[in-house]
Protein backbone atom coordinates (compact mmCIF):
# COMPACT_ATOMS: atom_id res chain seq x y z
CA UNK A 1 0.00 0.00 0.00
CA UNK A 2 2.82 2.40 0.85
CA UNK A 3 4.34 1.48 -2.50
CA UNK A 4 1.15 2.50 -4.19
CA UNK A 5 0.88 5.75 -2.28
CA UNK A 6 4.47 6.49 -3.12
CA UNK A 7 3.88 5.72 -6.80
CA UNK A 8 0.82 7.91 -6.80
CA UNK A 9 2.76 10.75 -5.20
CA UNK A 10 5.49 10.44 -7.82
CA UNK A 11 2.87 10.27 -10.58
CA UNK A 12 1.35 13.53 -9.45
CA UNK A 13 4.88 14.94 -9.32
CA UNK A 14 5.48 13.89 -12.93
CA UNK A 15 2.33 15.68 -14.03
CA UNK A 16 3.03 18.71 -11.84
CA UNK A 17 6.56 19.18 -13.15
CA UNK A 18 5.48 18.50 -16.74
CA UNK A 19 7.94 15.65 -17.01
CA UNK A 20 9.47 15.73 -20.54
CA UNK A 21 8.88 12.01 -21.16
CA UNK A 22 5.26 12.33 -20.16
CA UNK A 23 4.77 15.47 -22.25
CA UNK A 24 6.38 13.85 -25.27
CA UNK A 25 4.13 10.80 -25.03
CA UNK A 26 1.04 12.93 -24.47
CA UNK A 27 1.97 15.12 -27.44
CA UNK A 28 2.32 12.17 -29.79
CA UNK A 29 -0.94 10.65 -28.58
CA UNK A 30 -2.83 13.87 -29.18
CA UNK A 31 -1.20 14.40 -32.57
CA UNK A 32 -2.02 10.89 -33.78
CA UNK A 33 -5.59 10.78 -32.49
CA UNK A 34 -6.37 14.35 -33.50
CA UNK A 35 -5.11 13.79 -37.06
CA UNK A 36 -6.99 10.50 -37.28
CA UNK A 37 -10.24 12.09 -36.10
CA UNK A 38 -9.95 14.99 -38.56
CA UNK A 39 -9.49 12.59 -41.47
CA UNK A 40 -12.15 10.18 -40.17
CA UNK A 41 -14.59 13.08 -39.77
CA UNK A 42 -14.20 14.18 -43.37
CA UNK A 43 -14.63 10.59 -44.57
CA UNK A 44 -17.44 9.86 -42.12
CA UNK A 45 -19.45 12.97 -42.99
CA UNK A 46 -19.20 12.22 -46.70
CA UNK A 47 -20.02 8.53 -46.34
CA UNK A 48 -22.79 9.05 -43.79
CA UNK A 49 -24.41 11.89 -45.72
CA UNK A 50 -24.27 10.01 -49.01
CA UNK A 51 -25.72 6.84 -47.46
CA UNK A 52 -28.66 8.80 -46.06
CA UNK A 53 -29.53 10.62 -49.27
CA UNK A 54 -28.45 8.70 -52.38
CA UNK A 55 -30.34 5.59 -53.47
CA UNK A 56 -28.16 2.86 -54.95
CA UNK A 57 -28.13 -0.94 -54.97
CA UNK A 58 -26.55 -2.39 -51.84
CA UNK A 59 -27.16 0.78 -49.86
CA UNK A 60 -28.70 -0.92 -46.86
CA UNK A 61 -25.97 -3.56 -46.86
CA UNK A 62 -23.30 -0.86 -46.78
CA UNK A 63 -25.14 0.88 -43.93
CA UNK A 64 -25.35 -2.38 -41.98
CA UNK A 65 -21.63 -3.09 -42.45
CA UNK A 66 -20.77 0.45 -41.39
CA UNK A 67 -22.83 0.11 -38.22
CA UNK A 68 -21.29 -3.27 -37.46
CA UNK A 69 -17.80 -1.80 -37.88
CA UNK A 70 -18.53 0.66 -35.09
CA UNK A 71 -17.66 -2.20 -32.78
CA UNK A 72 -14.51 -3.16 -34.68
CA UNK A 73 -11.95 -4.41 -32.12
CA UNK A 74 -8.89 -2.14 -32.22
CA UNK A 75 -6.53 -5.10 -32.53
CA UNK A 76 -8.36 -6.21 -35.65
CA UNK A 77 -8.11 -2.70 -37.12
CA UNK A 78 -4.41 -2.78 -36.23
CA UNK A 79 -3.91 -6.19 -37.76
CA UNK A 80 -5.66 -5.17 -40.98
CA UNK A 81 -3.55 -2.06 -41.38
CA UNK A 82 -0.45 -4.05 -40.41
CA UNK A 83 -1.10 -6.52 -43.22
CA UNK A 84 -1.59 -3.68 -45.69
CA UNK A 85 1.55 -1.84 -44.66
CA UNK A 86 3.91 -4.74 -43.98
CA UNK A 87 6.75 -5.30 -46.41
CA UNK A 88 4.86 -8.04 -48.23
CA UNK A 89 1.58 -6.15 -48.14
CA UNK A 90 0.09 -4.13 -51.02
CA UNK A 91 1.25 -0.83 -49.48
CA UNK A 92 4.58 -2.17 -48.21
CA UNK A 93 6.59 0.00 -50.58
CA UNK A 94 5.49 3.07 -48.66
CA UNK A 95 7.55 1.88 -45.67
CA UNK A 96 5.02 3.26 -43.21
CA UNK A 97 4.95 0.48 -40.65
CA UNK A 98 6.08 1.59 -37.16
CA UNK A 99 5.61 5.27 -37.94
CA UNK A 100 3.06 7.73 -36.52
CA UNK A 101 1.48 7.79 -39.99
CA UNK A 102 0.70 4.09 -39.70
CA UNK A 103 -0.90 4.75 -36.34
CA UNK A 104 -3.03 7.51 -37.81
CA UNK A 105 -4.17 5.21 -40.60
CA UNK A 106 -5.11 2.49 -38.11
CA UNK A 107 -7.11 4.91 -36.01
CA UNK A 108 -8.83 6.30 -39.11
CA UNK A 109 -9.94 2.73 -39.89
CA UNK A 110 -11.20 2.44 -36.33
CA UNK A 111 -13.00 5.78 -36.06
CA UNK A 112 -14.45 6.34 -39.56
CA UNK A 113 -17.22 3.76 -39.07
CA UNK A 114 -18.22 5.40 -35.79
CA UNK A 115 -18.48 8.89 -37.25
CA UNK A 116 -19.91 7.56 -40.53
CA UNK A 117 -22.68 5.54 -38.91
CA UNK A 118 -23.65 8.29 -36.48
CA UNK A 119 -23.65 10.81 -39.35
CA UNK A 120 -25.87 8.57 -41.44
CA UNK A 121 -28.33 8.22 -38.57
CA UNK A 122 -28.42 11.97 -37.96
CA UNK A 123 -28.93 12.74 -41.65
CA UNK A 124 -31.60 10.09 -42.01
CA UNK A 125 -33.60 11.44 -39.06
CA UNK A 126 -33.43 14.97 -40.43
CA UNK A 127 -34.28 13.87 -43.95
CA UNK A 128 -37.50 12.29 -42.74
CA UNK A 129 -38.54 15.69 -41.49
CA UNK A 130 -37.12 17.86 -44.29
CA UNK A 131 -37.58 15.72 -47.39
CA UNK A 132 -40.73 17.26 -48.86
CA UNK A 133 -39.74 20.81 -47.98
CA UNK A 134 -36.31 20.46 -49.55
CA UNK A 135 -37.69 18.86 -52.68
CA UNK A 136 -40.33 21.57 -52.88
CA UNK A 137 -37.53 24.12 -52.79
CA UNK A 138 -35.82 22.30 -55.66
CA UNK A 139 -32.80 20.98 -53.78
CA UNK A 140 -30.50 18.56 -55.60
CA UNK A 141 -29.18 15.48 -53.80
CA UNK A 142 -25.88 17.18 -53.05
CA UNK A 143 -27.75 20.27 -51.75
CA UNK A 144 -29.68 17.95 -49.46
CA UNK A 145 -26.51 16.28 -48.12
CA UNK A 146 -24.94 19.66 -47.34
CA UNK A 147 -28.14 20.90 -45.68
CA UNK A 148 -28.50 17.78 -43.54
CA UNK A 149 -24.85 17.84 -42.43
CA UNK A 150 -25.08 21.47 -41.36
CA UNK A 151 -28.42 21.05 -39.62
CA UNK A 152 -27.11 18.00 -37.81
CA UNK A 153 -23.99 19.87 -36.70
CA UNK A 154 -24.54 19.36 -32.99
CA UNK A 155 -25.04 15.65 -33.41
CA UNK A 156 -22.00 15.49 -35.67
CA UNK A 157 -19.87 17.24 -33.06
CA UNK A 158 -21.04 14.59 -30.63
CA UNK A 159 -20.04 11.91 -33.10
CA UNK A 160 -16.60 13.46 -33.55
CA UNK A 161 -16.07 13.63 -29.81
CA UNK A 162 -17.13 10.00 -29.45
CA UNK A 163 -14.64 9.11 -32.17
CA UNK A 164 -11.89 11.05 -30.43
CA UNK A 165 -12.66 9.33 -27.13
CA UNK A 166 -12.37 5.98 -28.85
CA UNK A 167 -9.11 6.86 -30.63
CA UNK A 168 -7.27 8.36 -27.68
CA UNK A 169 -8.14 5.44 -25.41
CA UNK A 170 -7.47 2.47 -27.70
CA UNK A 171 -4.27 0.49 -27.36
CA UNK A 172 -4.51 -2.46 -29.74
CA UNK A 173 -4.30 -0.69 -33.09
CA UNK A 174 -1.47 1.70 -32.31
CA UNK A 175 0.47 -1.06 -30.55
CA UNK A 176 0.40 -3.36 -33.59
CA UNK A 177 1.19 -0.83 -36.33
CA UNK A 178 3.26 1.57 -34.21
CA UNK A 179 5.31 -0.90 -32.26
CA UNK A 180 5.56 1.29 -29.14
CA UNK A 181 9.03 2.59 -30.08
CA UNK A 182 10.48 5.03 -27.55
CA UNK A 183 10.44 8.65 -28.81
CA UNK A 184 8.82 7.57 -32.09
CA UNK A 185 5.54 5.74 -31.68
CA UNK A 186 4.97 5.56 -27.95
CA UNK A 187 1.50 6.79 -27.01
CA UNK A 188 -0.17 7.06 -23.64
CA UNK A 189 -1.95 3.74 -23.87
CA UNK A 190 1.01 1.73 -25.18
CA UNK A 191 3.29 3.39 -22.63
CA UNK A 192 0.91 2.52 -19.79
CA UNK A 193 0.91 -1.12 -20.90
CA UNK A 194 4.71 -1.20 -21.14
CA UNK A 195 5.56 0.75 -17.99
CA UNK A 196 3.11 -1.28 -15.92
CA UNK A 197 4.72 -4.53 -17.06
CA UNK A 198 8.15 -3.04 -16.34
CA UNK A 199 7.06 -2.09 -12.83
CA UNK A 200 7.36 1.67 -13.48
CA UNK A 201 4.01 2.29 -11.89
CA UNK A 202 4.56 6.03 -11.36
CA UNK A 203 4.77 6.91 -15.07
CA UNK A 204 1.95 4.49 -15.90
CA UNK A 205 -0.24 6.08 -13.26
CA UNK A 206 0.63 9.59 -14.35
CA UNK A 207 -0.35 8.74 -17.94
CA UNK A 208 -3.47 7.03 -16.67
CA UNK A 209 -4.51 10.13 -14.76
CA UNK A 210 -3.98 12.33 -17.82
CA UNK A 211 -5.94 9.91 -19.97
CA UNK A 212 -8.78 9.86 -17.49
CA UNK A 213 -8.72 13.65 -17.43
CA UNK A 214 -9.04 13.70 -21.22
CA UNK A 215 -11.96 11.30 -21.04
CA UNK A 216 -13.70 13.59 -18.55
CA UNK A 217 -12.99 16.61 -20.72
CA UNK A 218 -14.48 14.90 -23.78
CA UNK A 219 -17.53 13.94 -21.78
CA UNK A 220 -17.97 17.45 -20.42
CA UNK A 221 -17.74 18.77 -23.96
CA UNK A 222 -20.43 16.29 -25.05
CA UNK A 223 -22.79 17.50 -22.35
CA UNK A 224 -22.03 21.13 -23.21
CA UNK A 225 -22.82 20.57 -26.88
CA UNK A 226 -26.07 18.84 -25.97
CA UNK A 227 -27.15 21.72 -23.74
CA UNK A 228 -26.36 24.27 -26.41
CA UNK A 229 -28.33 22.32 -28.99
CA UNK A 230 -31.33 22.03 -26.69
CA UNK A 231 -31.29 25.72 -25.92
CA UNK A 232 -31.64 26.58 -29.59
CA UNK A 233 -34.14 23.77 -30.16
CA UNK A 234 -31.65 22.32 -32.60
CA UNK A 235 -31.47 18.84 -31.14
CA UNK B 1 -47.93 42.24 -35.98
CA UNK B 2 -48.27 43.17 -39.59
CA UNK B 3 -48.16 46.66 -40.98
CA UNK B 4 -51.56 47.93 -41.91
CA UNK B 5 -50.21 49.34 -45.17
CA UNK B 6 -49.47 46.87 -47.90
CA UNK B 7 -46.33 45.06 -46.85
CA UNK B 8 -45.74 44.04 -50.41
CA UNK B 9 -45.06 47.48 -51.81
CA UNK B 10 -41.39 46.74 -52.23
CA UNK B 11 -42.20 43.76 -54.38
CA UNK B 12 -44.99 45.27 -56.40
CA UNK B 13 -42.74 45.66 -59.40
CA UNK B 14 -42.73 41.93 -60.00
CA UNK B 15 -46.24 40.87 -60.85
CA UNK B 16 -46.47 37.14 -61.08
CA UNK B 17 -47.72 35.51 -64.24
CA UNK B 18 -49.06 32.12 -63.26
CA UNK B 19 -49.01 29.44 -65.99
CA UNK B 20 -52.76 29.01 -66.28
CA UNK B 21 -54.97 27.18 -66.84
CA UNK B 22 -53.92 24.14 -64.91
CA UNK B 23 -55.54 21.04 -66.32
CA UNK B 24 -55.75 17.68 -64.58
CA UNK B 25 -56.56 14.88 -66.97
CA UNK B 26 -57.82 11.48 -65.83
CA UNK B 27 -55.55 11.75 -62.85
CA UNK B 28 -55.07 8.59 -60.79
CA UNK B 29 -52.79 8.04 -57.85
CA UNK B 30 -52.44 4.73 -56.09
CA UNK B 31 -50.57 4.18 -52.84
CA UNK B 32 -50.05 0.43 -52.64
CA UNK B 33 -53.42 -1.08 -53.46
CA UNK B 34 -55.34 1.98 -52.31
CA UNK B 35 -56.57 4.40 -54.91
CA UNK B 36 -56.19 7.79 -53.30
CA UNK B 37 -56.98 9.87 -56.37
CA UNK B 38 -59.61 8.22 -58.48
CA UNK B 39 -59.70 9.72 -61.95
CA UNK B 40 -59.82 13.46 -61.57
CA UNK B 41 -60.56 15.78 -64.48
CA UNK B 42 -60.30 19.38 -63.44
CA UNK B 43 -59.46 22.75 -64.93
CA UNK B 44 -58.56 25.75 -62.79
CA UNK B 45 -58.44 28.95 -64.74
CA UNK B 46 -58.65 31.80 -62.27
CA UNK B 47 -55.83 33.91 -60.94
CA UNK B 48 -57.67 34.23 -57.67
CA UNK B 49 -57.50 31.90 -54.69
CA UNK B 50 -58.79 28.36 -55.15
CA UNK B 51 -59.68 26.24 -52.14
CA UNK B 52 -59.65 22.46 -52.04
CA UNK B 53 -62.06 21.14 -49.44
CA UNK B 54 -63.39 17.79 -48.36
CA UNK B 55 -63.50 15.33 -45.49
CA UNK B 56 -60.41 13.64 -44.10
CA UNK B 57 -58.88 11.09 -46.41
CA UNK B 58 -60.55 12.58 -49.48
CA UNK B 59 -57.14 12.98 -51.10
CA UNK B 60 -56.73 16.75 -50.71
CA UNK B 61 -53.10 16.72 -49.59
CA UNK B 62 -52.19 14.13 -52.20
CA UNK B 63 -53.82 16.20 -54.92
CA UNK B 64 -51.78 19.21 -53.86
CA UNK B 65 -48.55 17.16 -53.89
CA UNK B 66 -49.37 15.82 -57.35
CA UNK B 67 -49.93 19.33 -58.66
CA UNK B 68 -46.66 20.49 -57.12
CA UNK B 69 -44.80 17.51 -58.57
CA UNK B 70 -43.69 16.13 -55.21
CA UNK B 71 -45.23 12.80 -56.18
CA UNK B 72 -45.88 11.39 -59.63
CA UNK B 73 -49.35 10.29 -60.72
CA UNK B 74 -49.96 6.61 -61.35
CA UNK B 75 -51.89 7.59 -64.48
CA UNK B 76 -53.05 10.74 -66.16
CA UNK B 77 -51.31 14.07 -66.39
CA UNK B 78 -51.20 17.59 -65.07
CA UNK B 79 -50.61 20.47 -67.46
CA UNK B 80 -49.79 24.04 -66.53
CA UNK B 81 -50.61 26.21 -69.52
CA UNK B 82 -50.17 23.07 -71.55
CA UNK B 83 -46.84 22.04 -69.97
CA UNK B 84 -46.01 19.21 -67.61
CA UNK B 85 -44.30 20.02 -64.33
CA UNK B 86 -40.59 19.89 -65.11
CA UNK B 87 -37.70 21.38 -63.21
CA UNK B 88 -38.28 24.79 -64.65
CA UNK B 89 -41.98 24.75 -63.85
CA UNK B 90 -41.25 23.52 -60.33
CA UNK B 91 -39.08 26.57 -59.76
CA UNK B 92 -42.10 28.77 -60.38
CA UNK B 93 -43.99 27.06 -57.56
CA UNK B 94 -43.69 27.03 -53.79
CA UNK B 95 -45.48 25.19 -51.05
CA UNK B 96 -46.31 25.67 -47.38
CA UNK B 97 -46.97 22.50 -45.42
CA UNK B 98 -49.45 21.85 -42.67
CA UNK B 99 -46.75 21.57 -40.02
CA UNK B 100 -44.05 24.23 -40.35
CA UNK B 101 -40.84 22.61 -41.59
CA UNK B 102 -37.95 24.83 -40.53
CA UNK B 103 -34.23 24.25 -40.60
CA UNK B 104 -32.18 24.28 -37.42
CA UNK B 105 -30.90 27.74 -38.22
CA UNK B 106 -31.84 31.33 -37.60
CA UNK B 107 -35.00 32.85 -39.02
CA UNK B 108 -33.05 34.80 -41.63
CA UNK B 109 -30.91 31.79 -42.54
CA UNK B 110 -34.03 29.75 -43.25
CA UNK B 111 -35.09 32.18 -45.95
CA UNK B 112 -31.57 32.68 -47.23
CA UNK B 113 -31.09 28.92 -47.57
CA UNK B 114 -34.22 28.58 -49.69
CA UNK B 115 -33.11 31.45 -51.93
CA UNK B 116 -29.69 29.82 -52.27
CA UNK B 117 -31.28 26.59 -53.45
CA UNK B 118 -33.08 28.54 -56.15
CA UNK B 119 -29.76 29.98 -57.29
CA UNK B 120 -30.38 33.57 -56.13
CA UNK B 121 -27.12 35.47 -55.74
CA UNK B 122 -25.88 36.58 -52.34
CA UNK B 123 -26.55 40.29 -52.70
CA UNK B 124 -30.07 39.73 -53.96
CA UNK B 125 -30.61 37.16 -51.20
CA UNK B 126 -29.94 39.69 -48.45
CA UNK B 127 -32.43 42.12 -49.95
CA UNK B 128 -35.12 39.49 -50.30
CA UNK B 129 -34.54 38.15 -46.80
CA UNK B 130 -35.09 41.66 -45.43
CA UNK B 131 -38.28 42.10 -47.46
CA UNK B 132 -39.62 38.71 -46.46
CA UNK B 133 -39.00 39.35 -42.77
CA UNK B 134 -40.73 42.69 -42.94
CA UNK B 135 -43.63 41.11 -44.79
CA UNK B 136 -44.09 38.53 -42.08
CA UNK B 137 -43.44 40.98 -39.25
CA UNK B 138 -40.45 38.97 -38.11
CA UNK B 139 -37.67 41.58 -38.38
CA UNK B 140 -37.06 41.47 -34.65
CA UNK B 141 -36.46 37.75 -34.88
CA UNK B 142 -34.01 37.73 -37.80
CA UNK B 143 -31.26 36.07 -35.80
CA UNK B 144 -33.50 34.03 -33.50
CA UNK B 145 -33.25 30.25 -33.93
CA UNK B 146 -36.28 29.50 -36.11
CA UNK B 147 -37.45 26.59 -34.02
CA UNK B 148 -37.92 28.59 -30.84
CA UNK B 149 -40.55 30.80 -32.51
CA UNK B 150 -44.19 30.24 -31.58
CA UNK B 151 -46.30 28.03 -33.84
CA UNK B 152 -47.93 31.02 -35.51
CA UNK B 153 -44.61 32.75 -36.10
CA UNK B 154 -43.14 29.55 -37.50
CA UNK B 155 -45.93 29.20 -40.03
CA UNK B 156 -45.63 32.88 -40.94
CA UNK B 157 -41.94 32.31 -41.53
CA UNK B 158 -42.72 29.34 -43.76
CA UNK B 159 -45.08 31.50 -45.79
CA UNK B 160 -42.57 34.37 -45.92
CA UNK B 161 -39.93 31.91 -47.11
CA UNK B 162 -42.23 30.62 -49.84
CA UNK B 163 -43.13 34.17 -50.93
CA UNK B 164 -39.48 35.25 -50.97
CA UNK B 165 -39.00 32.84 -53.86
CA UNK B 166 -41.44 35.01 -55.83
CA UNK B 167 -43.42 32.03 -57.07
CA UNK B 168 -46.13 32.20 -59.72
CA UNK B 169 -48.07 29.46 -57.95
CA UNK B 170 -48.31 28.93 -54.20
CA UNK B 171 -49.68 25.76 -52.62
CA UNK B 172 -50.75 25.58 -48.99
CA UNK B 173 -51.79 22.45 -47.15
CA UNK B 174 -54.04 23.47 -44.24
CA UNK B 175 -51.58 26.16 -43.21
CA UNK B 176 -53.63 27.45 -40.27
CA UNK B 177 -55.15 24.25 -38.93
CA UNK B 178 -53.29 24.45 -35.63
CA UNK B 179 -53.02 28.23 -35.28
CA UNK B 180 -54.87 30.71 -33.09
CA UNK B 181 -57.17 33.32 -34.70
CA UNK B 182 -54.58 36.13 -34.69
CA UNK B 183 -51.97 33.99 -36.42
CA UNK B 184 -54.59 32.75 -38.85
CA UNK B 185 -55.54 36.32 -39.68
CA UNK B 186 -51.90 37.22 -40.31
CA UNK B 187 -51.53 34.29 -42.71
CA UNK B 188 -54.77 35.14 -44.51
CA UNK B 189 -53.69 38.75 -45.01
CA UNK B 190 -50.44 37.58 -46.54
CA UNK B 191 -52.36 35.28 -48.87
CA UNK B 192 -54.70 38.02 -50.03
CA UNK B 193 -51.67 40.25 -50.64
CA UNK B 194 -50.02 37.47 -52.60
CA UNK B 195 -53.12 37.09 -54.71
CA UNK B 196 -53.19 40.82 -55.42
CA UNK B 197 -49.65 40.49 -56.65
CA UNK B 198 -50.81 37.96 -59.19
CA UNK B 199 -49.70 34.79 -57.45
CA UNK B 200 -52.01 31.86 -58.03
CA UNK B 201 -52.85 30.46 -54.59
CA UNK B 202 -54.19 26.92 -54.21
CA UNK B 203 -55.14 26.12 -50.66
CA UNK B 204 -56.32 22.99 -48.89
CA UNK B 205 -58.47 23.96 -45.95
CA UNK B 206 -60.88 22.41 -43.52
CA UNK B 207 -62.07 25.75 -42.32
CA UNK B 208 -65.31 26.80 -44.01
CA UNK B 209 -64.94 30.35 -42.73
CA UNK B 210 -61.46 30.60 -44.16
CA UNK B 211 -62.58 29.35 -47.55
CA UNK B 212 -65.40 31.90 -47.54
CA UNK B 213 -63.00 34.69 -46.63
CA UNK B 214 -60.35 33.79 -49.17
CA UNK B 215 -61.49 31.58 -51.99
CA UNK B 216 -62.84 32.53 -55.36
CA UNK B 217 -63.65 28.94 -56.24
CA UNK B 218 -63.98 25.73 -54.27
CA UNK B 219 -63.01 22.26 -55.38
CA UNK B 220 -64.82 19.71 -53.25
CA UNK B 221 -63.14 16.33 -53.01
CA UNK B 222 -64.68 13.12 -51.79
CA UNK B 223 -63.05 9.68 -51.89
CA UNK B 224 -60.47 10.75 -54.42
CA UNK B 225 -62.96 12.33 -56.82
CA UNK B 226 -63.90 15.94 -57.48
CA UNK B 227 -67.62 15.95 -56.82
CA UNK B 228 -68.09 19.69 -57.06
CA UNK B 229 -66.18 22.66 -58.46
CA UNK B 230 -67.82 26.05 -58.57
CA UNK B 231 -67.30 29.61 -57.48
CA UNK B 232 -67.31 29.90 -53.74
CA UNK B 233 -70.38 32.06 -53.43
CA UNK B 234 -72.65 29.53 -55.05
CA UNK B 235 -70.78 26.66 -53.40
CA UNK B 236 -71.50 27.97 -49.94
CA UNK B 237 -75.04 29.18 -50.55
CA UNK B 238 -76.18 26.42 -52.82
CA UNK B 239 -73.99 23.32 -52.82
CA UNK B 240 -75.11 20.89 -55.49
CA UNK B 241 -73.67 17.62 -54.25
CA UNK B 242 -74.97 15.72 -51.26
CA UNK B 243 -71.46 15.34 -49.91
CA UNK B 244 -70.84 19.09 -49.92
CA UNK B 245 -74.27 19.77 -48.43
CA UNK B 246 -73.54 17.39 -45.56
CA UNK B 247 -70.03 18.81 -45.13
CA UNK B 248 -71.27 22.38 -44.95
CA UNK B 249 -74.15 21.62 -42.63
CA UNK B 250 -71.65 20.11 -40.25
CA UNK B 251 -72.79 16.57 -40.83
CA UNK B 252 -70.39 13.68 -40.99
CA UNK B 253 -69.31 12.89 -44.52
CA UNK B 254 -68.16 9.30 -44.80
Amino acid sequence: MTDFIDAFRRAVGLIGTLDPTLVEILGLSLKVSFSAVVIASLLGFAIGGALAVYRFPGRSAVSAVLSALMGLPPVVAGLTVYLLLSNVGPLGVLQLLYTPTAMIIAQVVLVTPIIGALTRQSCQDLLEEYDEQLRSLGASSSDIVVTLLWDGRYRLITAVLAGFGRAIAEVGAVMIVGGNIDHVTRTMTTAIALETSKGNIALALALGIVLLGLAFAVNAALIGVQRLANRFAYA
Amino acid sequence: MLDSTSPLQALEGHLASPPLPVELKELVYEAGSKRVINGIDLTIDTRRISAIMGPNGAGKSVLLRLMHGLIAPTRGEILWAGRRVDRLMARRQAMVFQRPILLRRSVAANISHALGLRGIERGERAIRVGEALRLAGLQRHASTPARVLSGGEQQRLCLARALSLEPDVLFLDEPTSSLDPASTLAIERLLLDAQRRGIKVILVTHDVGQAQRLAHDVIFLHRGCVIEHQDSESFFTNPRSEGAQAFLSGGLVL
